[in-house]
């Protein structure tokens, strides 16, 4: 027995028949950004050759699918740590509407200084995500029936509030109220305009030629959207692949009870990660009524599909455990780019919703399957 | 096994009544710094219940717990853990999706102080689980390796690995050699053959007599809550020590109609 277990033999057994070779494409492939990577060079490619002249590819249309996929990128941020924690937030369209209809209530109607309105409203919103994933974690149910619940709940107030107190299912004024004010243009704002000025009197990009916008460049800077949605990557990114929490995000997800047993606090992560996804549908939010001047019922309808969407395409497993917030940003990318560059390429812009439901039906197969690679099951 | 040494754990005594079932009657089990004591037991001989009571999970009913020459009172495993008693449980603390060396500091993260963040230190644990798994016979193919692509028993290794490397005195192995193969089975064996040489205790339940016997140094075998003795290696054979987990008569019966089989 010891004889044949002295190191010597064990390096023998270990050299000739524990290290399988692995080829490096499948060394690749079982990194979650993999399809993500894919699916946007062959996304990219295929615009460039069937959109490639329409306007797809200068200033405006950069800027103009650049804006959606940064709208897909910051829900998807929060919808892919979630799911890499092991659970699902189905109330991410509502948390919009709500959240974005919080914002006016409390900006429009009580006519609260806008900076009020927002942090105000942010704190609501992460609290809500708080009370939806200590309910997930005490009740042990699924978190796909608690925030199916919550779809409702929020999308009810987002419906009511706006009725009983106004009348009405949208309300503007928004821009008027959020003059002058500090916070507001966090989200509503551009970001170097003076660039994008200097490079249309450049004849870089192109400027207006007439009309009261007459020697402005066409694209007038950044729009704090994108800023948000870089910064969240950034930071979702950071977090999960260089800290000790991210770890406990990744084991929380893998297997919650082996997590608890090596001291990880999965209740703690789980209600964070659900706190964090309902942040940023509030950010997404706030930048969405700065934008439009006003707040709707019907904001963010299907944008929790939206968002999962994008986490799988990025490689994300449903399963939890396994994902990455750059396969999410990826996925929310070629989202942006084929939504918008249906509409360039003249395609009947219906059609996109039929690739939505290819891209999936591939991207769930191929992420089986790279599962299947790592743990090695058959 | 060393008469000079204090034992690291002593069980007096040890009853747990479940309601009306009286599941441990009175167990007494001394361990020793780097031995390797063999628990044995049918289903249902109080193994597990006795190492539940050693690891913090259940308060004994009766009874007293000396480690280290002093009355503890676990008040949960974290508990047990901090003194420097692990369990590696049969259906282990391993996440199959997550990399080795991300598993084999979860929960204990390395932290490298970035101002106010506390990052994750790759580098550290990346090439402390290296070094650590080197040790234990298993060559990786890198640190980010998935636990998922381990065999049983590489996984059952690293998890005895991990819990030695944040300094387990005493390592309670849990059936850990039933699921296994015959080599992987070798390969854990010798994996204890070289904890208890560091000179840590190893509790090891097995209701595998030839498992048992090729690592044991003292063997305590368990039947219906009580113990049948502890013996040391050398003094026993296997056929007593499975006699003794059966209960004696029925198997000696049953070993007459079979032709010395079992």
């Amino acid at each position: 027995m010891s004889e044949a277990n002295t190191p010597q033999a064990g390096q023998a057994l270990v050299d000739d028949e524990r290290i399988k070779q692995i080829s490096p494409l499948r060394k690749a492939l079982i990194r979650p950004e993999l399809g993500g990577m894919c699916g946007t060079v062959i996304v990219f490619f295929l615009f460039f050759i069937f959109a490639g002249d329409s306007g797809m590819f200068n200033a405006q249309g950069v800027m103009n699918w650049s804006t959606v996929s940064a709208q897909f990128a910051l829900i998807a941020v929060g919808a892919c740590l979630l799911m890499i924690a092991g659970e699902f937030d189905l109330s991410i369209g509502s948390m919009i509407g709500f959240a974005g209809m919080m914002i006016a209530i409390f900006g429009v109607t009580l006519g609260w200084p806008m900076w009020a309105a927002i942090l105000v409203t942010f704190v609501l919103c992460t609290a809500i995500g708080g009370i939806s994933g200590y309910i997930v974690v005490r009740t042990g149910l699924p978190s796909f029936i608690v925030t199916l619940a919550f779809l409702f709940i929020l999308r009810g107030f987002t419906i009511f509030l706006p009725q009983m107190l106004e009348r009405k299912t949208i309300i503007g004024g928004i821009r008027d109220a959020a003059e002058g004010d500090w916070l507001a243009p966090m989200f509503g704002g551009k970001i170097l305009t003076g660039l994008f000025q200097w490079m249309g009197d450049a004849g870089i990009i192109a400027t207006f030629e007439r009309g009261n916008k007459m020697g402005q460049p066409v694209v007038e800077g950044i729009p704090m959207l994108i800023v948000w949605a870089l910064f969240m990557i950034f930071l979702g990114h950071f977090i999960l692949t260089r800290t000790q929490f991210g770890n406990w995000i990744f084991a929380a997800g893998g297997d919650a009870e082996s997590a608890r047993n090596s001291g990880v606090p999965v209740n703690k992560v789980k209600i964070l990660m659900f706190m964090f996804t309902a942040f940023s549908a509030a950010v997404f939010a706030a930048c969405q009524v700065m934008e439009f001047g006003s707040a709707g019922a019907d904001r963010g309808l299907l944008k929790e599909f939206e968002a999962i969407i994008a986490v799988v395409i990025g490689g994300a497993l449903l399963t939890g455990g396994y994902g990455s917030v750059i396969g999410a940003a990826l996925g929310a990318l070629i989202f942006g780019v084929v939504q918008q560059g249906l509409f360039f390429a003249g395609v009947e812009s219906s059609l996109f919703r039929v690739f939505l439901g290819v891209i999936l039906l591939f991207a769930v197969i191929l992420n089986t399957y790279i599962r299947r690679i790592i743990t090695g099951e058959r | 096994m060393n008469p000079e040494k204090a034992p690291i754990i002593q069980m007096r005594n040890i009853e747990k009544h479940f309601g009306s079932v009286i599941a441990l009657a009175g167990v007494s089990v001394d361990v020793f710094p780097g031995e390797c004591h063999c628990l044995l037991g049918d289903n249902g001989a109080g193994k597990s219940t006795f190492i539940k009571t050693m690891s913090g999970v259940h308060k004994p009913t009766k009874g007293e717990i000396m480690f280290e020459g002093t009355s503890m009172h676990f008040a949960d495993p974290r508990d047990a853990i901090s003194a420097g008693i692990a369990t590696v449980h049969q259906h282990l603390a391993m996440i199959p999706l997550m990399s080795v060396s991300r598993n084999f500091f979860m929960g204990n993260e390395p932290i490298k102080n970035l101002g106010p963040l506390k990052l994750f230190d790759h580098d550290y644990a990346n090439r402390v689980t290296m070094e650590e798994m080197k040790k234990m016979g298993i060559n990786l193919r890198g640190p980010d390796q998935a636990v998922g692509t381990l065999s049983g028993g590489e996984r059952q290794t690293v998890a005895i690995a991990r819990a030695v490397h944040f300094g387990a005195k005493v390592l309670i192995l849990d059936e850990p050699t039933s699921a296994l193969g015959v080599r992987q089975t070798a390969n854990v064996l010798a994996t204890v053959d070289r904890v208890r040489k560091q000179g840590i205790a190893v509790v090891f339940i097995t209701h595998n007599v030839r498992h048992a016997m090729a690592v044991g140094d003292r063997f305590t075998v368990l039947n219906r809550g009580k113990t049948l003795g502890t013996a040391q290696r050398g003094q026993i054979t296997p056929e007593e020590l499975q006699d003794l987990m059966a209960g004696g008569q029925e198997l000696v019966a049953l070993e007459g109609s079979l032709g010395g089989t079992v």
